[in-house]
Formats: C-alpha cells, structure tokens, sequence
C-alpha cells in the first residue's frame, strides 16, 4: 500500500485535461433550457442514473467517467444514490415497457429544476431494439428529455464534453 | 464401479432421430416417452444442463456430459404445448421454464413454480413468440415467497438500485441483520431480442446479439458466428480466429479488472478501484486504437472479423502486457495484504460445491467452488486447442476465491494475448459465408450451436437459418441464468450490508439475461 501510494505521489496525477465543451450539446440545451425553470446551482450538478433497459455497454463508459484519468469529480459532476438529490437525470437504454413506470417514478422523485440527458444510440432512437413489443420508446416517448449523446456507447470523452455544456448552461442561469 | 452410461449412447438408445445439418453436435428429435426417459436418467446422472428453449410447438434441451466431453441437444415436439418439466431433476431449468412459459404461452407440466418470469404484465401482447400471440390480460400482482417467523422483516431494492447499475428487483427477509431469504426478481431490461431476431439478416441479428450483455459483445459476437458457422460448415480464415481471440481475451481483462476494482470498493478499499480503473481503462484505450472501439462492437461477425491489428497494434498490446504484468503484481499484493480487505471478503458469500454442480453454473462462479470447466478448454474452439493456458479453480466459494479466480485469470489472458500476437498467422479478415442463390437454395439453411467462454462464463447460442440464410430461430443463453440462483443461496445468514460484495462478486448480467 505505501509502495504504491508513494509511487503515485512521485508520477503525479494521471488525469487528463478536459476535452472541450460539445457545441452540439450547448446549441440543443439553449433551444431546450428556457423550458427549464433556470436556478444557480453553483457550479456543480448532481447526476442520478437510470439504467432503464440498457445492454449495460453505456453503463461501463458511465463508470469510466469516474476513473482518475477522466476523474468527474473535479468538475463538481457528482453522481448520487437517490433521485431526490439529483439535477440531473442520465438515461441510459430504450425504455423497456417493464421499466417505464420505474423511470416515471423517479422523474417524479427529481425535484425541479431537473434535466434529462438521454445517453446512448438506444436513449435517442430505440437504437437496435427499436420497435420491439417490449420497448416503450425512445427515452423522450416516456419524459421530456433537454439533452441527447449519441453513441453506441457514447466514450467517456463525448459523456464529458456534453455534461460540461450542461454543467455551463445549468450554472449560468 | 461401473462407468457412467454416456450421454450420446443413452440418447441413440431412445430411438429418436438425428437431425440433418445441424452442427457441430448432434441434435435428435425425441417422443414424450423418451424425453421422460431422459429426465428420469437426469435424476441418477451427472450430465448437465446446457440450455432449455422453446420454438413454436418444440422445445429444446442442451445437455453436456463432462465425463466424455459430449454435446448433444434433444427436441419433444409438443404441438399442444404441453411438456414435461426439467425442473424437478434440474432446478436450473426453473426460470427457463417460466420464461419459455412467457414467451411462447406453452407449459412445463410439473413446474412447481409456475409465477411468470419475464411477463411482468406490460407488455402490448401475451406470448410474443407465439404463433397467435394472445391479449394482454390482467395479471396478478407478483407474490414473493412467504417467509414466517418471529422478528423478520422485507427489505425491498430496486428495479432502480442506488449505483450505476442495470435494474432488478430484490426481496430481502432479514432478520435484524441476517438474510432469512433473498428473492430475485428479473425481466426488467426485457428487449425481446428474440423476436427481433427472428427473420432478420445474419449482419443485422449480429448486431443485436453484440448488444445482448454489452460488456460480453465480443464472446456474443464470437458465439453467433460460431454458431452460423456450424450451421453453415463454414471455416473463417485462420487470421480471423486469432484475432477474434485476440478480442475476446482483451474483454476478459477488462472486465476481470474492473470487476475486482468494483467489489474491493464496495468493501469501502476505494484505492483497489482507481489502482483498477486506471488499468482497465488502459486497455480499452488499446482495444480502441487496435480495433477502432473501445468494447470492440460489431468486431466479430459470422465469416471472420471486421479489423485487422496492424504492427503498430501488435507493439501496442506487447507494451500493454509487460506494462499490466507488474501492474496485476501490484493489484495482488495490495488485496493480499489488506487484513481489513480480506476480513470482508473471506468466509463471505459463500456458495457450495454441490449447489454449483447442481446449478450447471460456470464462470468465475463456478470455478470459485471448483467447478473446473471453460468452454475455451472443452469442447474447446478455435484459436484456443494452440494454446496451453491456467484454468484456476478453487475450493472455498467465498467472495475472497472469486476475486483470487479474477486476478489468476488475468494473468493467464495476459500470456495468451502475449502468445497470440506473437504466433498471430497472416491471412485474410473474412470469408463469404455461402449464400443463399434463391428460394429453397439449401447452401444457407442449417442449425448449429456455440459454446464460447466470456469473461463471466459460458454463453450458448443457438441458431437456425432458413432456406435465405434468415435467421429463423436464434436462442442466447447467458451464463448468468445459472449464476443468478445461486446468489440467493450466496447471501443466507449472511448479513445485509454483504449483499453488494456478494453481488459485486457475482457480477451476472440483468440484460443477458432478461433477454
Ligand atoms: S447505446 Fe449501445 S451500448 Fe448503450 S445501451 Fe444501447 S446498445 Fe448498449
């Protein structure tokens, strides 16, 4: 443990400066925002993911978004465990007709002012599982979504530069 | 002692007929007399169950004889879609049985637990699969398993759980501290894949069984093709089969890392997770530049692969093993000497031998509780009969012998990708699979199987083309539907704090299996 802690003091931080801010994001949460009841939330967000019928691929670059060369945290992005703590939605998957209800459930449990960031090829369109008799829909068929990352599965990079847009738009207010 | 009876002998004795074209293994189409013969034989032998699936007014069950390594499927036709139960002698079919149940509205005489499975009452349809799909109708609320007893209470998680995670249910009966009982409750990500693959193109139905467990598209990708393949009897050239290999051993290295970050966290050693984190994302980084995707999606496809790994890759994935060697040397020996770490994970979660040999459970899972089986060994494929390569196994079952199971077999990934881009054959990427040159051309039609060993265990699919070289029938079957059970028995009297190290440990998909 203190081989290992030393020789991380000694390399330095392996974090990556940012990429930059996604001007498609920002051009759709400025069409999108005036609809938002807009409040200062400081520079942070808190994000509560819902995985509402994802193949679990988005999941995994979710979670790379946390690892020290990406490191979330520093931009005050934090995720938390209850929707009632969170700004900020992160939908991942087409919404599976067995999960729709769950995510109803937890838009309603977020309170105002809230985003939806629909993330993930399937978030956006229904991706392959489009038109399946188990699939509700896109994310946007179940509740009103501000901000769309494409992909399949969208990289920690693109998850980064588009949650900055927001994390600008959302502080601005 | 008299030797076991074998598998292929018992079923060429129940006088059923073999099919035509479907490969590599046999496939008979049995009577209701003989597949009754075969539970009853189930009973008293050690054969194991591979996979139970349905088509309209068929079912299927795949079983496996390790003594000599046999592979055989048997078919009931049951045109009222009435047949008898495997449960009873295999508790794995249960939830199989449900499902099939669900999807196709047949029944499984004799099934004890006759709840619905995937059906959760929301769909537009009864019996997606079937051949007349029903209304939906109303369904009773969901009755969880009673648990009496002075002092217990129900502690209920999920769908939507407090981490980054896929969505289920879990019913807990604790009794102050200790689980009484776990329930699990699955189907949530239901996306039937299974009718959307029904009548597509091999490409298009590639591209949604990469997207059935997305931290398994590779060994999903590698299972379809073999499985077209076979249909097919088609060999990819021999370039193809190392890099697929080559693919499939990356995955199981990142995953196994980011597996053993994620249950040492939830140990609260958050260390073990960046130490991991970092690594894992070292090699999809690699994954990317060599393959041009960090998952490597849609990389393996029936015919070869997609990718080529030019020399510029090959010295990148050298650099990248003897940079992850001392690496894994360090995860090791920060585990190992952490007694606050180990005092949580050993003696934690543990699963018997017999419950594993019971459930048919492989992967980590199973081989934590000396379960010693990897499809890469037997029935083996293809790159993998080149190589000699460490199976670990261990006794103890506990979450402390899963996450040991995690780093040995990183080690052992490291050496094979070392092995492999060393002897990697030069060659072509694809060949043209035979196509179909019109209606009834039976150059495209066939049947044919896979089992491939991802990083969580063996996946099995099962394909069936048509006379266009549509598919008509395809069946995924994750690891994780014989792993999911056995996390109940994992967490009793256990207490409630070590279910996420437990679950962590197990790391089953929702998605693989909710199909
Ligand atoms: S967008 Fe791709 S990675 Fe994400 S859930 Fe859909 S299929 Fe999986």
């Amino acid at each position: 443990m203190w081989k290992l802690l030393a020789t991380t003091l000694l390399n330095g931080p392996r974090t990556e400066p940012p990429p930059p801010v996604s001007t498609d994001a920002l051009l759709e949460l400025a069409a999108s925002v005036n609809r938002a009841a807009r409040a200062r939330l400081g520079r942070s967000l808190s994000i509560r993911q819902v995985d509402a019928g994802s193949c679990n691929g988005c999941e995994l670059e979710i979670h790379a978004l946390g690892n020290v060369f990406h490191d979330l945290e520093r931009f005050g992005l934090r995720f938390v465990a209850s929707p009632r703590h969170a700004d900020v939605l992160l939908v991942t998957g087409p919404v599976t007709a067995n999960m729709r209800e769950a995510l109803l459930r937890t838009w309603n449990a977020t309170p105002e002012p809230k985003w939806v960031v629909a993330s993930g090829d399937c978030a956006c369109t229904g991706g392959v599982f489009a038109g399946s008799y188990a699939v509700a829909g896109r994310v946007e068929d179940v509740i009103p979504v501000d901000l769309h990352i494409p992909g399949c599965p969208p990289s920690p990079r693109d998850l980064l530069s588009a949650l900055l847009a927001l994390l600008q738009v959302a502080s601005s207010g | 002692m008299t030797s076991p009876l074998s598998l292929l002998h018992f079923l060429n004795g129940l006088g059923g007929e073999a099919v035509e074209r479907h490969g590599p293994w046999p496939r008979l189409v049995v009577d209701e007399a003989a597949w009754k013969a075969l539970i009853g034989q189930l009973a008293v032998s050690r054969w194991s169950l591979l996979g139970l699936w349905a088509e309209q007014g068929v079912v299927h069950m795949a079983l496996r004889d390790a003594e000599g390594d046999e592979f055989a499927v048997a078919s009931l036709p049951c045109p009222d879609g009435r047949f008898p139960s495997v449960s009873g002698v295999r508790p794995s079919a249960q939830r199989l049985e449900r499902a099939i149940q669900d999807l196709y509205g047949m029944t499984a005489v004799g099934l004890a637990d006759g709840r619905p499975w995937l059906d959760h009452g929301r769909w537009p349809l009864r019996h997606p699969l079937a051949a007349s799909p029903g209304e939906p109708g109303q369904m009773p609320p969901y009755e969880f398993l009673p648990v009496l007893g002075e002092g217990l209470h129900q502690i209920p998680v999920g769908p939507v759980h407090a981490g980054i995670i896929e969505p289920g249910h879990f019913r807990f009966h604790a009794n102050g501290e200790a689980v009484a009982r776990l329930e699990e409750r699955l189907g949530y990500v239901h996306k039937g894949v299974e009718k959307l693959m029904e009548g597509r193109s091999v490409a298009e139905a590639g591209r949604i069984i990469a997207r059935l467990s997305g931290d398994s598209t590779v060994a999903y990708g590698f299972a379809f093709a073999l499985a077209v393949e076979a249909a097919l009897r088609h060999d990819p050239p021999p370039r193809a089969i190392w890099l697929r290999g080559l693919m499939a051993e990356l995955e199981r290295i990142a995953n196994h890392l980011g597996d053993i970050g994620a249950i040492c966290n939830d140990a609260s050693f958050a260390v073990m997770l960046a130490l991991c984190g970092a690594l894992r994302e070292r090699v999809l980084r690699a994954a990317d530049q060599c393959f041009g995707h960090r998952l490597m999606m849609d990389r393996v496809v029936p015919g070869g692969v997609t990718h080529d790994l030019n020399p510029e890759g090959a010295a990148l994935l050298r650099s990248l093993v003897s940079e992850l060697r001392p690496a894994l040397a360090d995860v090791v020996h920060l585990y190992d000497e952490e007694n606050s770490l180990l005092d949580r994970t050993m003696g934690t979660g543990i699963v018997s031998g017999t419950l594993v040999h019971r459930f048919g459970a492989g992967g980590i899972v199973g081989r934590a509780s000396n379960r010693d089986i990897d499809a890469r060994r037997t029935p083996c494929y293809a790159p993998y009969g080149f190589f000699d390569f460490d199976v670990p196994t261990s006794f103890a079952g506990d979450v402390n012998a899963r996450v040991w199971m995690r780093m040995r077999e990183v080690a052992s990934s490291l050496d094979l990708i070392e092995a492999m881009v060393r002897d990697m054959p030069s060659g072509d990427l694809m060949s043209d699979l035979p196509a179909a040159v019109g209606e009834g051309m039976p150059a495209a039609a066939g049947e044919g199987m896979a089992l491939v060993e991802g990083f969580r265990g063996e996946i099995l699919v099962w394909v069936r083309l048509d006379a266009d070289g549509r598919i008509a029938r395809c069946h995924p079957r994750d690891p994780s539907w014989f792993q999911w059970p056995l996390l109940e028995a994992a967490i009793k009297d256990n207490i409630v704090a070590d279910f996420p190290l437990c679950n962590k440990s197990f790391n089953c998909s929702y998605s693989g299996h909710d199909l």
